[in-house]
């Protein structure tokens, strides 16, 4: 026979069952394995550092974590306090800045733009700005606001801080909803022009709306890569070890404390830095699936 | 695919190639067919007619559990191919599916080139003979050997529609199939094609066994021995309907003399 691997049995029935010694099936199932293996391997990473940071820092969470300061070198008890609530400002900030802008931006190149020249030299810029290591966004940042004295006089202040993580947080904000804009179909801004609205209710009104989804989704994903950025803010917002006092003064926030306090030789400080770690990182994690059930409740 | 089936089989009847026993097929909760008992004739074509959503295709595509692909689609019941129980534990599908070979709706030929389209089919299952001449066989045996002898290399994507369901007519019988099940093949053709894809299913009768799901009423007529009407009806509960077998039998019959109502209903064009 022509083709060796049809066989039947004696009464002429076809042996239709597994043959696990064939080549095909042995070289199958290795590379399934390798290929479960690998997976396994991408994601251990993950865990390792989710369940070591759970074990280091779940061992001091105590409520005065949350509403003391920190203590001095050699001191002891205390929290981190100030820090949190000043993530949540910097963060804020930085998210009152990138929105309008990068919504903006985004706006004008799906709808606005022809799509040749000028918003081919916008999304490209973006591209790359969305590659840009983060400590040359503080360093930016530090030459505008802080060293020029520019925000009334003040130096590192939480503005300057939030204005860093903005220019990080803006590729993003800008691509998403550029994309979102692009994914609402033709028919429906046809339907708008069809019963005579103007471009601009039609792209508030109607096509807007029918994209915050992925918009929202975009937004509270790059806010989760801002709350955790350490390089930019350390030559903007600095540090304090008070409550913060004002947004034109430095301010004290969750990855500049762990990145200062790990260094420091005190345990009590050690200790407090992994549990800013543990807070940090529930923190991020709560923001992604926010941004999951957003995308979610897009789809029903 | 999931499926439940008695221990003891029947000694196969030479006759009929494929057996459905009592077949009901569901999409996790929902029953798309119910209840199909038929007998598939070898050597002949055998037509699956019937109004959209009364489950042709689904029984199609369970005889080479095609079905096996989409989530929740699970068979009660038995099919038997030559006495064999096609969804017994430890049949394994791509055994399954090199003995019953298929051709979709949509011609879909590989992005290689005509040669390499007929001759990978070959290939992965072990052809040691002369593969250019499989090639030409098979060309001949779809008719369109005179139409793309010259460009062998080209893409197979470069043919016309009704080329291209040919050629994967062509590179389905490269394998040497038992059976060939085909999901109407010419619905997305004119009917040129359509008339050179009928030549050609009246020659592979010769050598294969061939269900083919169609639309097109003439067709069933022009082309089957046997034709099965299905018909969908809807359940009490208000959600959807179900399919089931109305009637089976030589084609000449469905069509002047129909047992049920609503065969005749169907084949003179009162519904579907």
């Amino acid at each position: 026979m022509r083709y060796s691997s049809i066989e039947r049995s004696a009464e002429g029935i076809p042996d239709l069952s597994y043959k696990s010694w064939r080549k095909r099936n042995i070289s199958s199932r290795l590379l399934s394995f390798l290929a479960g293996v690998f997976a396994c391997m991408a994601v251990l990473p993950l865990i390792a550092v989710l369940i070591y940071i759970l074990i280091k820092g779940v061992a001091s969470l105590n409520i005065d974590l949350f509403t003391q300061l920190p203590p001095p070198p050699g001191g002891s008890g205390g929290g981190v306090g100030n820090a949190i609530l000043g993530s949540i400002v910097v963060t804020a900030i930085a998210t009152m800045l990138a929105i309008p802008i990068g919504v903006g931006g985004g706006i004008y190149l799906a709808e606005y733009s022809t799509g040749k020249g000028f918003s081919q030299f916008i999304r490209f810029g973006t591209n790359v700005l969305a590659g840009v290591p983060s400590i040359i966004a503080g360093v930016f940042i530090y030459g505008v606001i802080v060293s020029t004295r520019i925000l009334f006089g003040h130096t590192f202040s939480a503005i300057a801080g939030g204005a860093a993580l903005s220019v990080l947080m803006l590729p993003t904000v800008v691509k998403t909803t550029d994309e979102g804009l692009k994914l609402v179909s033709n028919d429906l801004r046809r339907a708008a022009f069809g019963v005579g609205a103007s471009h601009f209710v039609t792209v508030s009104q109607i096509t807007l709306p029918k994209a915050f989804t992925p918009i929202a989704t975009g937004v509270v994903l790059s806010i989760a890569r801002a709350a955790g950025e350490t390089a930019p803010l350390i030559f903007t917002a600095l540090f304090s070890p008070f409550w913060p006092n004002g947004i034109f003064e430095p301010i004290a926030t969750l990855s500049v404390l762990i990145y200062n306090f790990s260094a420091q030789p005190y345990d009590v400080q050690n200790q407090l830095a992994w549990a800013a770690s543990f807070i940090l990182v529930v923190f991020i994690l709560a923001l992604n699936l926010l941004a999951r059930w957003l995308g979610r409740i897009a789809n029903q | 695919m999931t499926a439940s089936s008695s221990p003891e089989l029947p000694h196969p009847n030479s006759d009929v190639c494929i057996s459905i026993q009592n077949a009901t097929i569901s999409y996790g909760d929902f029953e798309a067919l119910k209840n199909v008992f038929c007998d598939i004739p070898r050597g002949q074509v055998t037509a699956f007619i019937g109004p959209s959503g009364c489950g042709k295709s689904t029984l199609l595509r369970a005889l080479n559990r095609m079905n096996d692909l989409i989530e929740g689609c699970s068979l009660h019941g038995r099919i038997l191919f030559d006495g064999a129980d096609l969804y017994a534990p430890d049949v394994d599908p791509v055994e399954v599916r090199r003995r019953i070979g298929m051709v979709f709706q949509q011609p879909n030929p590989f992005p290689k080139s005509i040669y390499e389209n007929i001759a990978f089919g070959a290939r992965i299952n072990g052809y040691n003979g002369d593969m250019d001449e499989l090639v030409e066989k098979s060309l001949r045996q779809a008719a369109i050997w005179d139409e793309c002898k010259d460009k062998l290399k080209e893409s197979g994507n470069s043919l016309s529609g009704g080329q291209q369901q040919r050629l994967c007519i062509a590179r389905t019988i490269a394998i040497e199939p038992e059976v060939i099940l085909m999901d109407e093949p010419c619905s997305a053709l004119d009917p040129i094609s359509t008339l050179k894809i009928e030549e050609t299913i009246h020659e592979l009768k010769k050598s294969f066994t061939i269900v083919i799901v169609t639309h097109n009423m003439q067709q069933a007529v022009r082309v089957s021995d046997m034709t099965a009407f299905f018909n969908a009806e809807a359940l009490e509960g208000g959600t959807g309907k179900v399919g089931y077998l109305v009637e089976f039998n030589d084609t000449d019959k469905i069509f002047n003399a129909p047992a049920q109502q609503a065969t005749q209903d169907y084949v003179s064009g009162r519904f579907g």
